[in-house]
């Protein structure tokens, strides 16, 4: 009996020492996992936070903080504790001073470490990619003045007030600056960054916009291009799965990979990992493939019924059709079907 | 998986010098102390398995996988696969469907024209590899091995102990890859993988797609070989894990040229045509089974074709006797 015993105890043993170090290896190999916000830096002063909604692009310097989308109302605050976080790492080491000789190009160092550095800068820009909740539902509580100073504008296309008024959004939600024309750029420079709105007609929405930041070399998408779902395309507010291959295929005229197909222009999507032109380019991919799919059916008589039975978002469904997030592989089809068979006149 | 590996293999190089310098007579008596008599034969043996799972992790011994290797080439790294040739391969049906409707001019498109494979192929050959070792200049720890093959760039395996990015860091073709010693083994754990191809004929690999790989070195008959195991875990594609190994020999008269990769662009190029099959348009999704006298249902039988079991099957349909193909191809 007592053998038996011990025979069982080595064999627990060895079970668990075994699970044990296999574990541990999961555990070094798996991501940090933390529970709050944070800001990941892409390259530069450009800056990127997942998980507030829709994805929040920030460039933070000296000249203060520009975000691209703000997230979800209820992730407003997680979102500031975040940029504070960031803005006081950066303040520490001395990433928010500015240069005050206008003509050195490199501010020279004090030789004896008793200065301070310029404190955390407020939020001096707001850009929405579109109306939605999880993109612009933090405008209020991000754009709000500091300290005395001024509420920051909230930049968006001109559809984006158009379809906030008409969706009786609450006033302090709606953009304090539109553009009706294709692209608009930033008065002067920001952060050293000459920053382009690009206007993206009919692709999820009608008032959809892509941020360029030309030196950083990033392009903040919006929802036109997401690495968690298919395209989440609202054809009631003027989207159009023809306008979200447009928009894709401009991204990548635009981005210009830096070897071997991959890096180069990084890509901020609406929701997701961050991104490069090859991840684009699946996207863009599938898209048109699923696309040609349903034209030909539709081309050949079928019903929408009839189209689903050939499933034709099959193949791509397990990567792209988050079922948990609401917008399912059927309902991105309809809408696909939709917008095809309802042209944009 | 790891222990089973380490008593298969045979020692060879520093360790089984460290082994002769035991003499018959001290190892009896250490293994005496250790594990006595008194206890039976399983509880020793179990208790000697608990020993080299517990101290092996954290043993010294480490390897030089440093060096120029050309792969062994070996029929899956140097032919190509025909379309339809998915056997051996645990894929699901959403596989199956991006296999199927899969047109091999895709990768004429400017986008793809410069792209190499991803780490979950490339390493199974058949392109020369570069292995180098990245070395701290203040403590002289080897901290990385740095693998780079004939096209593609070069992929670190971090021996730090940092952990992986998050989640939503970017993905490379590469992937982000840390190792640890077992003996003089390397396990390593790669994450953040782009989109590939599990074989040349587009068979997909998601970007959810983790690999435990094994680097295994080895003297045999004069010459340095090195096995490079990939065990590929995806969970979009994949219904089970699937188990692939490369062997390149060392050949220090090899050396990596440079590869530039200028685009060209296509004749009929245009911004709305991806090539891609409709669903059931592939004519040749059924050219390797009919080719080899194969029942067409090896094309989507997935993972059952992986194991011998799957030869009375064959067997079946060689008989004439065909069962109704699975999945979405039809025959």
């Amino acid at each position: 009996m007592r053998r038996h015993y011990t025979t069982l105890a080595a064999l627990g043993l060895a079970v668990t020492c075994g699970a044990w170090s296999d574990a541990a290896g999961a555990q070094q190999a798996r991501a940090g996992g933390a529970a709050q916000l944070d800001f990941w830096p892409v390259r530069g002063n450009v800056y990127m936070l997942a998980g507030a909604g829709g994805n929040v692009t920030a460039s933070v310097g000296s000249d203060g903080v520009l975000l691209v989308d703000t997230g979800t109302a209820e992730a407003s605050d997680a979102v500031a504790a975040a940029l504070s976080r960031l803005q006081e790492r950066l303040a520490l080491a001395g990433r928010l001073d500015g240069v005050l000789d206008a003509d050195a190009a490199i501010a020279a160092p004090p030789r004896f470490p008793n200065y301070t550095h310029a404190p955390v800068k407020p939020v001096r820009y707001v850009i929405n990619t579109s109306a939605r909740l999880d993109h612009s539902g933090a405008n209020a509580a991000l754009a709000a003045p500091r300290n005395g100073g001024a509420a920051a504008p909230v930049i968006a296309q001109e559809n984006v007030l158009i379809r906030l008024v008409s969706g009786e959004a609450p006033f302090e939600r709606l953009p304090t600056e539109t553009f009706s024309s294709g692209e608009h750029v930033l008065g002067n420079a920001f952060n050293g960054d000459r920053i382009r709105l690009i206007h993206v007609p009919a692709a999820v929405t009608d008032g959809d916009t892509m941020v360029y930041f030309r030196a950083a070399d990033i392009i903040s998408t919006g929802d036109v291009f997401s690495m968690e779902s298919f395209p989440v395309i609202d054809v009631n507010s003027g989207g159009s799965i023809d306008g979200v291959i447009r928009a894709l295929n401009a991204i990548l005229r635009l981005a210009i990979p830096e070897a071997y197909g991959e890096g180069g222009t990084l890509i901020v999507p609406g929701h997701g990992r961050l991104a490069d032109s090859a991840d684009v380019g699946y996207y863009r991919d599938m898209l048109t493939i699923i696309r040609e799919q349903v034209r030909n059916a539709i081309d050949s008589g079928m019903t929408l019924d009839q189209i689903r039975v050939l499933r034709p978002t099959l193949g791509f469904e397990g990567r792209f059709g988050a079922e948990s997030s609401g917008w399912t592989a059927d309902m991105f089809l309809e809408a696909v079907y939709r917008s095809l068979r309802e042209p944009l006149q | 998986m790891s222990c089973c590996i380490m008593l298969l293999r045979r020692p060879t190089g520093r360790a089984t010098a460290r082994q002769e310098m035991l003499t018959p007579l001290t190892k009896r008596y250490i293994l005496e102390v250790l594990f006595p008599r008194s206890l039976g034969g399983l509880t020793r043996a179990l208790l000697a398995l608990f020993a080299g799972l517990c101290l092996t992790g954290q043993a010294a011994a480490q390897m030089d996988f440093s060096g120029e290797w050309t792969a062994v080439p070996a029929q899956a790294n140097v032919e190509n696969p025909q379309i339809g040739e998915y056997a051996g391969l645990p894929m699901n049906d959403e596989a199956l469907r991006r296999a199927e409707i899969w047109d091999p001019a895709i990768e004429s498109l400017p986008v793809w024209q410069c792209r190499p494979q991803t780490g979950a192929s490339i390493k199974l050959g058949p392109s020369a590899l570069r292995i180098s070792k990245l070395i701290d200049g203040s403590s002289r720890e080897l901290v990385a091995f740095q693998a780079e093959w004939l096209r593609s760039g070069g992929v670190p395996i971090y021996l730090d102990g940092r952990p992986h990015p998050p989640g939503h860091a970017a993905h490379s073709w590469g992937g982000f890859s840390t190792g640890v010693w077992i003996g003089d083994m390397l396990k390593v754990t790669t994450t953040h993988l782009k989109e590939g191809y599990y074989r040349r004929n587009g068979v997909p690999q998601s970007d959810r797609a983790e690999l435990t790989e094994y680097l295994i070195r080895r003297r045999f008959r004069g010459k340095d070989y090195l096995t490079w195991v990939v065990i590929a875990n995806d969970p979009v594609y994949l219904t089970e894990p699937l188990v692939r190994s490369g062997e390149y020999r060392l050949d220090p008269a090899r050396s990596l040229e440079p590869y530039p990769c200028a685009l060209v662009k296509p004749v009929n190029g245009s911004d709305d045509l991806v090539p891609s099959y409709p669903p059931g348009a592939n004519e040749q999704i059924h050219n390797f089974a009919d080719g080899y006298g194969l029942p067409r249902r090896i094309v989507a039988d997935g993972a059952a074709t992986m194991y011998p079991e799957f030869r009375a099957v064959l067997a079946e349909g060689q008989t004439g006797t065909q069962a109704p193909a699975v999945g979405v191809v039809q025959p």
